[in-house]
């Protein structure tokens, strides 16, 4: 059946491990590499799946990223255990950020996170509380 | 050219050599990740002022060619381990990005 789950990828990620931060989505690029997906897809999932993981380990205190495969698209979900985002209309604007000086030197916080996941995805679903941001992104195979 | 013979020709310091044979196809200039992230492709040189281990996870996820860091800035050793690791060609140059991504052009990167 087209929208029945055909497997999860998931992978901690720790809050502030920027020594780890980037692995899961490398992972889930040649996870996907090796089930032939076309080259131009991971690309887009590629650049989700950084910026979902890079916003956990940048503002969030941890949680989990998913990779979920079906027949016809891939999802990636990144769920976490807050604080959450204030305002979301906001924080999808280009370029707002809130992330600290320090970690801006570092050349993270352009601002571009999640207008990248938007842009990148074809279905986007973000729920955000303060015991938890979840982010489920849709990419049309 | 691949990215070993462009760094003889540019006088880049190599960092980590190795997989240097890939041929480079373009050329980004970025220093925020998230901007790299969404314009640099695979195959590509990406010429920064960042050091830090965390353009390694963005080479690595664009299967860029290489990192050229410039402005002699002083790259991270963790950095360079996880080049290593992860087969990162990266290199430093005392000189500008706009004066490396000159001296790309004339040999012919586009
Ligand atoms: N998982 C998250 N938890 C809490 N806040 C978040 C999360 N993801 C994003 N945000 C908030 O949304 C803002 C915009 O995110 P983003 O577009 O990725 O830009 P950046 O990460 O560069 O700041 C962040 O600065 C932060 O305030
Ligand atoms: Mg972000």
């Amino acid at each position: 059946m087209a929208d029945s789950l055909l497997k999860r990828y998931t992978y901690d990620v720790m809050a502030n491990d920027f020594m780890a931060a980037g692995k899961s989505s490398s992972a889930i690029k040649s996870n996907l590499k090796s089930l032939g997906i076309d080259s131009d897809i991971l690309r887009r999932i590629a650049i989700i799946s950084y910026e979902a993981e890079l916003n956990i380990v940048i503002h969030s205190f941890g949680g989990k990223l998913h990779c979920d495969i079906y027949e016809n698209k891939i999802v990636i979900i990144s769920e976490d255990a807050g604080p959450g985002i204030e305002d979301v209309d906001l924080a999808m604007k280009e370029g707002y950020s809130t992330a600290s000086d320090s970690v801006r030197e570092l050349g993270f916080g352009a601002g571009m996170g999640l207008p990248n996941i938007k842009k990148y995805s074809d279905h986007l679903e973000i729920n955000s509380s303060s015991t938890g941001t979840k982010i489920v992104a849709t990419i049309n195979l | 050219m691949n990215c070993l013979e462009f760094a003889e020709k540019l006088q880049l310091t190599p960092l980590c050599e190795k997989d240097g044979n890939i041929e480079i196809e373009g050329v980004y200039i970025g220093d925020l990740l998230s901007i790299v992230m969404a314009k640099a492709k695979k195959n590509y040189a990406w010429i920064t002022i960042q050091t830090h281990i965390n353009i390694v996870a963005v080479a690595e996820l664009l299967e860029l060619a290489c990192i050229i860091v410039v402005e002699n800035m002083e790259v991270d050793n963790d950095t360079l381990l996880k080049a290593r690791e992860l087969k990162i060609p990266i290199f430093k140059t005392s000189e500008s990005a706009y004066q490396v991504a000159c001296r790309m052009a004339e040999l012919g990167v586009k």
